[in-house]
């Protein structure tokens, strides 16, 4: 029996269980939601940010369905807390008391004052949180006020009021780093710069989920009109990652990191926390299943760790940073090939349309007629294909008029498509669409050609970099 | 016409209809092969990724529009179309969680959502043609043909023996897989199409047709099968001794027949099966299927033997029926002979073997004729078999005056094969008529229609 991983992290100072906090939202509105939330096995929460109480709208979430599943991705126009400042304030003191081994991390926004924020730090590490979360993310109607991502736009603003908080602080500062900017770098320098001890990324993309049809109103409907909101959900997962890792692997911006954005299982984590995240963050996959997906996220992750020989967080956070590089890094010499496994092969022939639409025409329906070699021309040609099973006679098969038919149901040799592995480029296209695990693998196939990036070959002068034009 | 409440009671839906959440589901699962061999196996080549992917997306209409564009009849088909062996059988899913798309139950979702939303059919040409095309039967095969023929803007006439059109649509599909008012409600969208339709009109004599190739350009033979092969064996005579496509077409169309408490049920092809399920749907306590070869040999398709005996049906194998035993009140019981089968098929009857089953109905469904009669007197037109020979891509016969398909040709398939011969020769009809335009107004010259 392997050695039970421990899975509890020391992030900036703060201590808890388990890297699985609930970001700062709605799943976080009331101490009541957070002791349930800490019962059912969540490490931390980032209380729903308190300031000064709003008023919000009704409706206040829209969301992208794909393929018959639900909440692909989500957006709200939703404020932060409307609750009054003393309540939240109440009850951050009450859940800390009855769960202090949880992280309790208050998120702060408030107008851009040194004494409004001073203010606030003090009121929240009054009510004994563990950490300042500072919301410079939020992207929808507090940015209009001249908070939100209205501060975490601006590095300068970012780094001042980072510093104002610093002044009071006594608990470890959370800079929440919002997406909407072209470079995420620059506001995480501009946060460490203020001092602090941490971010958290990413915050919400603005977004616009959709329109209805029928009355041209976009989503979510408010009185027959909408306005942008924050995109989140497992779509805005793939850009997390990268942002996370851009901020990992800047020397200037480095700090530790929450990470956030579309995470919904223990495998999300784990890649989050391999891009050099100390805990995560969920949100839009407990506003759809509730607090109770945090049971296999823990399992999931411990198992993983077992299965790996990990016996901490610490063991494996960060190994994928330096696997990812700029382009110019990359092996030009290496080659690989997809194989199709022709005993799993379903004969969907998803890769033959993808490759000869959407990749390089290096897929043929040849192995009945034949392998033919040569230049693309020589191959029948999809619509060809189509055109010929059109026009094939096709009869229902009546075992009286016609006898037994062989009753083997293998996948026709002419439906196995064949790899001319000479053409093939590499690109992952097949094995992408292809509906069967490991059926189309990528091979690689020993080139001779010794290693080498562009950047050592424009180094070595072998190749002179196109000269950079404007369109 | 309406379904009686005593049928609507005793035949459900065999395959009741997605809810719209459900369809979409299943919608969603498919993995919308290229080239896909569902299409390739339905013989109207129906694209069946492409209205599968437009119920997904929310696109009922079009979705219809793409099965109706195969297949006129894609209602029907989506209801008795043996999919085991057609496209769901073909689908890819077997090979990969063992769980086809469920492409006939979303075939009659889109179709059945068509019908509801009023949906009529489009023409594939706005020209007007002045050619006369005279289909006889109007059953799928005939029914395909016209309404491919009138889309493109020929004068198409359905020409009918009986009071209904639709032929075993109407009054041969059990009523749990297609009520003939549901066939009835699809042949109206043909009829929209501005096919015309005569009823009660039998085309049965040379002279007959001769009137017909006056008036017509060209002529469908889309007249299906004959008469009904009889036992022929003593008592076979008795009122009690039912065709089974008869005893079928009662209960559809007709008041529902009183049924025995037991019945023997001579054959074991799809359509002895469907007989012996409506009877005991129609209150027979004891159904048994009496076949003269072993289970490996019955032609009903698989599915149906399984429904048969899930339905209380009995089968008897390697039996023959040699006599009825009948008295004034009727029959009593059917002798049979137990029968060896030889090495190479060879029947033989067991002597000795003889025994009585007790029943007081016998139904026949050992197989049809061929309409002999009518077919021969096709002047010119080549049979085999007692088949018409035809050209399988056009439906063209050897006299260039007729055309045909389905069970006359085909010898006995499913509607969807009938529709396809109807399909292939309404566009074979419509190739020959365009390259020589025309309008017959020389009395019997069929030749001279030759293209």
């Amino acid at each position: 029996m392997p050695k039970q991983p421990d899975i509890a992290v020391n992030f900036a100072g703060i201590h808890s269980p388990n890297p699985f906090w609930l970001a700062s939202a709605p799943p976080t509105n009331c101490g009541e939601q957070i002791m349930r939330a800490f019962d059912a096995g969540w490490g931390g929460a980032v209380w729903k940010t308190i300031g000064e109480p709003i008023v919000n709208v009704s409706s206040r979430y829209s969301s992208i369905d794909w393929n018959g599943q639900r909440m692909m991705g989500f957006n709200n126009i939703e404020l932060i807390s409307d609750r009054p400042l003393e309540v939240n304030l109440r009850e951050i003191a009450e859940v800390k008391k009855r769960y202090p081994k949880n992280a309790v991390i208050a998120s702060l926004m408030v107008e851009s004052k040194r004494e409004s924020w001073h203010t606030i730090v003090a009121q929240a590490e009054d009510a004994g949180a563990d950490g300042l979360e500072l919301n410079f993310g939020c992207p929808h109607g507090m940015s209009e006020r001249g908070m939100g991502s209205a501060v975490g736009q601006v590095p300068e603003y970012t780094e001042m009021i980072t510093a104002w908080v610093k002044e009071k602080a006594s608990t470890p500062v959370i800079v929440k780093l919002t997406p909407n900017i072209s470079d995420i770098r620059v506001i995480a320098r501009a946060a460490k710069r203020g001092g602090a001890d941490a971010v958290s990324a990413i915050n919400t993309i603005n977004s616009i989920t959709g329109i209805d049809l029928d009355t041209l109103i976009p989503r979510p409907n408010v009185d027959g009109k909408s306005s942008h909101g924050g995109y989140c959900g497992p779509a805005v997962k793939p850009i997390a990652l990268n942002m996370v890792q851009q901020v990992a692997s800047d020397p200037e911006g480095a700090l530790p990191i929450l990470g956030i954005g579309g995470i919904a299982t223990w495998k999300d984590a784990v890649e989050f926390i391999l891009l050099g995240c100390g805990t995560v963050q969920v949100c839009t996959a407990v506003m759809h299943y509730g607090y109770r997906i945090v049971e296999d996220m823990i399992d999931g992750l411990t198992n993983w760790m077992v299965e790996k020989g990990f016996a901490g967080i610490e063991d494996f956070r960060g190994l994928s940073v330096p696997k990812v590089t700029e382009w110019k890094h990359l092996n030009l010499s290496y080659k690989i090939v997809a194989h199709i496994d022709e005993a799993k092969c379903i004969g969907c022939e998803l890769c033959y349309i993808a490759c000869w639409d959407g990749a390089h025409q290096c897929i043929y329906l040849d192995r009945v007629s034949g392998p033919i070699d040569g230049p693309v021309d020589l191959h029948t040609k999809p619509p060809a294909v189509e055109a010929a099973t059109r026009a094939s006679i096709a009869v229902t098969p009546i075992p009286k008029l016609d006898g037994r038919g062989d009753g083997g149901n293998a996948t026709p040799l002419a439906r196995i498509p064949r790899v001319d592995e000479t053409e093939c480029v590499g690109c992952n296209l097949c094995s992408l669409v292809c509906p069967v695990e490991h059926c189309i693998t990528m091979v690689e196939v020993a080139t001779g050609a010794k290693p080498e990036t562009w950047a050592e070959r424009t180094a070595a002068g072998e190749c002179t970099p196109p000269a950079v034009t404007q369109h | 016409m309406q379904q009686s409440k005593e049928i609507a009671e005793r035949f459900p839906d065999l395959h009741p209809p997605f809810e719209a959440q459900a369809a979409i589901a299943e919608a969603n699962r498919c993995l919308n092969c290229f080239d896909a061999p569902c299409t390739g196996a339905c013989p109207t080549h129906i694209d069946v990724p492409r209205f599968i992917g437009k119920i997904a997306r929310d696109n009922l209409r079009g979705s219809a529009l793409t099965i109706l564009d195969a297949n006129v009849l894609g209602a029907s088909c989506s209801r008795v179309c043996p999919v085991d062996v057609l496209c769901e059988g073909a689908c890819v899913l077997h090979r990969y969680n063992k769980k086809p798309i469920e492409i006939a139950r979303l075939q009659r979702f889109a179709m059945d959502g068509f019908h509801a939303a009023g949906g009529t059919l489009g023409r594939k040409s706005r020209e007007e043609r002045p050619e006369k095309i005279a289909c006889i039967g109007a059953g799928p095969a005939s029914l395909a043909c016209a309404a491919e023929l009138r889309q493109c803007g020929f004068q198409a006439t359905v020409f009918e023996r009986r009071p209904l059109p639709g032929g075993l649509n109407t009054y041969g599909v059990a009523e749990y897989k297609l009520p003939a008012h549901a066939s009835l409600e699809e042949i109206e969208l043909i009829r929209g199409l501005g096919v015309e339709f005569r009823y009660e009109t039998e085309i049965r004599t040379q002279e007959d047709l001769v009137t017909l190739e006056r008036e017509f350009d060209r002529l469908f033979l889309g007249v299906g099968l004959g008469a009904a092969h009889r036992l022929g064996i003593p008592g076979d005579d008795h009122r009690d001794v039912i065709d089974a496509l008869q005893f079928i077409a009662r209960y559809k169309t007709a008041d529902p027949p009183a049924v025995a408490e037991s019945v023997a049920v001579i054959g074991a092809g799809n359509t002895a099966i469907d007989a012996a399920n409506a009877a005991r749907r129609l209150g027979a306590s004891n159904v048994a299927i009496l076949y003269r070869r072993g289970e490996r040999h019955m032609s009903a398709f698989a599915f149906e033997y399984e429904h048969a005996k899930q339905e209380g049906v009995q089968f008897q194998w390697r039996v023959m029926p040699v006599k009825i035993d009948s008295d004034e009140r009727g029959i009593c019981s059917i002798e049979c002979v137990r029968v060896a089968i030889g090495e190479n098929g060879v029947l033989a009857a067991v002597p000795g073997s003889n025994f009585h089953f007790a029943c007081q109905q016998v139904i026949y469904a050992i197989g049809q004729s061929p309409l002999l009669e009518l077919l021969s007197a096709c002047r010119g037109v080549e049979l085999s078999h007692g088949r018409v020979v035809v050209n399988r891509a056009t439906g063209a016969t050897s006299n260039p005056k007729y055309f045909a398909g389905g069970d006359c040709v085909n010898g006995g398939r499913e509607v969807v094969d009938a529709v396809a011969d109807g399909k292939r020769a309404g566009i074979g009809i419509a190739q020959v008529l365009k390259v020589a335009p025309q309008r017959t107004s020389s009395p019997g010259a069929p030749e001279a229609a030759h293209a």
